[in-house]
């Protein structure tokens, strides 16, 4: 093993210490920024765990999070049990489904598995709909809780340090190996006697448990949940965006997409909030065109490009 | 009974066409076409406004809309996809870009067609009803579906009988021995990711005189037009007609006697039965 791997380790920790810290010295709405960059990056970082090395887009996230969510909700509104008990459930949930949907699709080839997760967050949102019509009569849910910004955004920091450490364990480990011959040449992987759906599976379980968590921790923030709010697709398509344009070659690349997306997606929001669907669209077709490896990826490009300028 | 087997059968022409267009765009082209129910709704929208502002007869949207989305289609394909296709070193990372790509530009439609028209396209053209064999329907869902047989057949028989036709088919079984005995590859593959487009165009143009969509439902239409395809087989039109039959009278059963919210739902479950046990299609032979 490397050393230079434990210094990475290093540097992410000093960097979690310092991103503790925030909190303690912005203001309310700059912890509010900061809480919304965490769970783009705990949930960008987990989606490319996945679908860094084996190129296989997910669309899911949305269906993790948004189930998450209201099962944190239902749990504390209707039954009242201890957020804690309900987030660990959450997680778990997101992980069964994530492994039941793994298992029927990714035995196939990728188009298949694209496909089954585009419509999966509406498919789940007309069901739960369905089903509080039919059986449980109430549509939303209240949530009681002291939580305040800062502390989401310490849980949601947590959730980035073990999601980056679980990251760096796997990329260390055969499961990691694995992966990248996948991704590189499937046939191959096969040939050389690599169980190649088992090894998928594990790892879309592990992004489906973790955005299943993240959605579970913020849930209380909602005060008031609704099947409709928190299945909203566009969590799905604006994590793919975030991961894309950073990059996937490296654990940490995701987050350079994040931070500038989610300023200037706030900022659109906030501004020309009816041309919000045409920016995403037009940011899907920069990543594809001008950015096929994303910023990460770009640079390191460059750099090797200077330095076999120089011998 | 009869009832839900009439109107699913007349809605399952219209899903036949579509999926037909995209079994052409899938299947020849080799791109994963996600933005395709975006431009049914583009069709849709066509006719709405065309009624709505100048009082066009929706018909004749059909056609001008087939027209304007071939015309589209075959441009996005030329100038966006094809940088696409010659830098893809395996098609798995032609499929990686072309979701990626087709994608964008299904937001970016979308995003066109909320700031025309940000509500429901609703509108009502010919929607009296008539009896057919005992069942009460209406006629715009008639002529919607002769319509769909009528230009589904007529794309058979095409592809079947012609010279073009079949050099396409060949560049569906194979891209590169096609290419060697003389076929022109991207002119074909051109030519069938337009077709596919205008085809979707034509079926979106149909059925808004009956049912009422909106700028954001065309990712149910984009799917549910997938799993017919992949129900069917890749490249099996006969295939994808069987498919589009079972899903439109599973649907409408599903809606009349359970809940018409659940529609998306049943449409999964049987791609999920389909992944399980059929992932190569109803007709189709296993591949080692």
């Amino acid at each position: 093993m490397r050393p230079s791997g434990y210094l990475e380790l290093l540097i992410v920790a000093v960097l979690v210490v310092l991103a503790a810290l925030f909190p303690l010295v912005g203001s309310n709405l700059h912890i509010g920024v900061g809480l919304d960059m965490m769970m783009f990056a705990a949930l960008a970082i987990s989606w490319a765990l996945f679908s860094g090395p084996t190129h296989y887009i997910s669309l899911a996230t949305a269906a993790f999070y948004g189930l998450g969510g209201l099962i944190v909700a239902m749990g504390m509104a209707d039954y009242e049990l201890p957020f804690w008990l309900m987030i660990a459930v959450a997680a778990l949930a997101g992980g069964v489904l994530a492994a039941l949907i793994g298992l029927a699709t990714l035995r196939l080839t990728g188009v298949y598995f694209v496909i089954f997760t585009l419509g999966l967050a509406e498919m789940i949102r007309n069901l739960v709909s369905w089903i509080q019509n039919n059986f449980l009569g109430s549509h939303g849910f209240l949530i009681f809780s002291d939580f305040r910004d800062q502390h989401y955004y310490w849980m949601l920091l947590a959730v980035v340090a073990v999601v980056y450490l679980l990251g760096w364990v796997i990329n260390r480990s055969r499961l990691g190996f694995a992966l990248r011959i996948i991704g590189n040449d499937e046939t191959v992987a096969r040939h050389v006697g690599i169980n190649t759906a088992m090894a998928k599976v594990i790892l879309f379980t592990t992004t489906g448990f973790f955005a299943a968590l993240v959605g579970a921790i913020v849930a209380p923030r909602w005060s008031y949940i609704e099947a409709n709010q928190v299945f909203s697709p566009h969590i799905s398509f604006l994590v793919v965006i975030m991961a894309l344009l950073g990059g996937t070659t490296r654990l940490w690349a995701p987050i350079v997409g994040v931070v500038p997306f989610l300023l200037i997606w706030n900022w659109i929001n906030g501004n020309l909030p009816n041309q919000s669907t045409l920016f995403i669209g037009v940011a899907f077709l920069l990543i594809v065109y001008v950015l096929p490896h994303g910023v990460v990826g770009r640079l390191e490009q460059l750099r090797s490009k200077i330095r076999e300028g120089r011998s | 009974m009869l009832d839900i087997l009439v109107s699913g059968l007349l809605l399952s022409g219209t899903y036949a066409l579509v999926a037909m267009g995209l079994n052409l765009q899938y299947g020849v082209a080799r791109i994963m076409n996600l933005a395709n129910g975006e431009v049914l709704v583009l069709g849709a929208l066509a006719a709405f406004w065309l009624y709505t502002t100048r009082e066009l007869n929706p018909y004749i949207t059909v056609i001008a809309a087939a027209l304007a989305a071939f015309a589209g289609n075959w441009l996005i394909y030329r100038f966006l996809l094809t940088p696409l296709v010659r830098r893809a070193k395996t098609q798995g990372a032609l499929e990686v870009d072309s979701i990626l790509a087709t994608f964008g530009m299904s937001f970016i439609i979308m995003g066109v067609m909320f700031s025309i028209e940000g509500g429901y396209f609703a509108y009502k053209y010919l929607s009296e009803p008539i009896s057919i064999i005992g069942s009460t329907t209406s006629v715009n869902r008639v002529i919607a579906f002769l319509a769909a047989v009528g230009i589904g057949g007529g794309l058979y028989l095409w592809l079947n009988h012609t010279r073009t036709g079949v050099a396409m088919r060949a560049v569906s079984v194979s891209t590169e021995a096609s290419g060697l005995v003389g076929i022109n590859v991207p002119r074909m593959s051109a030519l069938a990711f337009a077709l596919g487009g205008a085809v979707a165009a034509a079926g979106g143009a149909l059925i808004s005189t009956f049912i009422t969509l909106d700028a954001s439902i065309g990712v149910v239409f984009t799917l549910k037009a997938l799993i017919i395809v992949i129900m069917g087989g890749v490249g099996d039109i006969r295939g994808a007609i069987v498919a589009a039959v079972i899903l439109g009278v599973v649907e409408t059963a599903v809606a009349t006697l359970i809940d018409p919210g659940l529609t998306l739902a049943a449409a999964y479950l049987i791609f999920v039965l389909i992944l399980l046990f059929r992932p190569q299609g109803l007709f189709g032979r296993r591949t080692t």
